[in-house]
């Protein structure tokens, strides 16, 4: 599974990373590669123009908010 | 360089400058106070009144409001006057802090209703945020503060207009076709949401409702029953929490008792009650389901993303400048010689400044208040306002890598150019 953060890098978008990281460790999910797009061309390219983003195998799941840790994990897990 | 070149002359500046500080120069000592007096006036006056429960809405406007429907109207196939009119006053919802404008900003141009909406959101976005128009409003008074939202809202569309007339034949690189959607803010019925956001701006207005001498009947009137007024609009915002957050209501009213005790026994100091009653607010959400929770998140991110860029502007701003009718470290007679009055040259120097500095969120304000008070015009405030916080020369960099230099160029030189103007104008009605 591939998680990508986007965000230019506001407070906000870091919150997410953390939420994100924390929600893979309680999910207990393997094989899960976390990366962060920080470039705003990129995060065009998503169609996102809230920041921070949410995309899970390239496809947009949340977008212009921080969702806690459980909503998170229910996200990755496809519940 | 290596690290430790830089660090030794880091350290060896810092020497320097220790060794030639002005300690017995009353000059410096009397900037020193300033800065504190100022630091001890906002703090005492401006906090917890009215920076605090404009965070809490800053957070409910992140979390509640469902930005889909607004950037629809912005998207590619919108109408192009109604794009321009939702683009002009969208920041209100849209950019309730200022890193939010850029990705906007790109967003409409590369992929929605293109540059001329684009640039009337740049513009104006900044300018009326939730806690730029309730801040400017309260430190520097309510004209300036109504000025600054009215003349962004205005000159954003005619900028938007212009930018689009000069550049229709350039063809603009779409990325992409389709904005994302994504399952945003949670859906509840508008009248439900309204509501919600009515009882905490009455909470905002009435408890910072002044009444300046020589006002209306009718505004001395509220003044003096506004923390009737406050109060009742916080038992809505209490109803509320409880019907539809389904908060129970036996810690609600557990939240209120101190409130109501701290009122009675001290009516002469509403501030007590008020941050016992922001105590409340907080400690309900912190605990609360999980929209409260998110909503508490957002209102701490936003506290703790602009209350030390804030208080750090008034440091500067006090030790610069002083409090009004004091001097500081620039002396008054400079300022007034370069803004002060309201010639075009004032203006226009306000402006181009304010364009190139990059000023943290709200931290223009006290920088303001600290010029207005050592002999600033109000006319080139306003321009300073108007241009400064969307245009710095950090944000001039992302600009020309998203749309090229070119129109990078022709959008700051509308930019200052009509903030000299609207500056001019609203200073020789204004004084």
């Amino acid at each position: 599974m591939t998680i990508q953060v986007l965000g230019t890098g506001c407070p906000k978008c870091i919150k997410l990373m953390e939420h994100v990281h924390k929600a893979v460790e309680k999910a207990e999910l393997q094989g899960v590669s976390i990366e962060k797009v920080t470039d705003i061309r990129e995060i065009m390219k998503f169609g996102v123009m809230m920041t921070p983003a949410l995309v899970v195998d390239g496809e947009v799941r949340v977008m212009g908010r921080v969702p806690g840790v459980d909503e998170i994990a229910a996200i990755l897990t496809g519940k | 360089m290596t690290s430790t070149t830089k660090t030794l002359l880091l350290l060896a500046a810092a020497l320097l400058a220790a060794w030639f500080l002005p300690v017995g120069s009353p000059r410096f000592e009397g900037a020193v106070r300033e800065s504190l007096f100022m630091l001890n006036e906002y703090a005492r006056l401006h906090v917890i009144l009215c920076l605090v429960p404009a965070l809490f809405i800053a957070g409910a406007i992140g979390v509640f409001l469902n930005k889909d429907s607004v950037l629809r109207y912005l998207g590619p196939g919108a109408n192009r006057f109604k794009a321009y009119g939702v683009a002009s006053v969208s920041g209100t919802v849209l950019a309730v802090c200022s890193c939010t404008v850029l990705p906007i900003f790109a967003g409409i141009y590369t992929m929605g209703a293109g540059l001329g909406p684009a640039t009337a959101f740049l513009y104006s976005g900044p300018a009326i945020n939730i806690l730029a128009i309730v801040m400017t409003a309260r430190v520097l008074g309510l004209e300036i503060g109504v000025a600054r939202a009215v003349g962004a809202v205005a000159f954003s569309v005619v900028i938007g207009l212009l930018m689009s007339l000069f550049f229709r034949k350039a063809s603009s690189e779409k990325t992409r076709t389709s904005m994302a959607t994504a399952p945003g803010a949670p859906q509840r019925p508008l009248w439900k949401t309204a509501l919600y956001f009515a009882s905490m701006a009455g909470i905002l207005v009435f408890a910072n409702w002044g009444s300046p001498e020589g006002a209306a009947p009718f505004w001395a009137f509220v003044a003096q029953i506004k923390w009737y007024i406050t109060s009742a609009f916080s038992v809505l915002l209490a109803v509320i929490l409880v019907l539809e957050f389904k908060v129970g209501w036996r810690r609600v009213l557990l939240g209120s008792v101190p409130v109501t005790a701290l009122a009675l026994l001290w009516p002469e100091h509403p501030i007590y009650a008020f941050s016992a009653g922001v105590i409340a607010v907080g400690a309900l959400s912190a605990t609360g389901g999980p929209q409260l929770r998110e909503w508490f998140d957002a209102t701490v991110g936003f506290a703790r993303q602009i209350i030390p860029l804030l208080l750090g502007g008034v440091l500067v701003a006090g030790f610069l400048l002083g409090r009004p009718g004091h001097e500081a470290m620039i002396p008054s007679t400079w300022i007034a010689g370069a803004v002060g009055g309201n010639s075009l040259l004032a203006n226009l120097f306000a402006s181009v400044s304010g364009a190139l500095m990059y000023f943290a969120t709200l931290t223009e304000i006290p920088i303001l208040q600290g010029l207005l008070g050592s002999g600033m015009g109000k006319g080139p405030a306003l321009a300073l306002l108007l241009a400064g916080p969307a245009l710095s020369l950090p944000s001039m960099l992302v600009l020309r890598s998203i749309m090229g230099a070119k129109k990078t160029v022709v959008f700051v030189s509308l930019v200052v150019v009509l903030a000299t103007f609207t500056g001019f104008i609203f200073g020789t009605f204004a004084s």
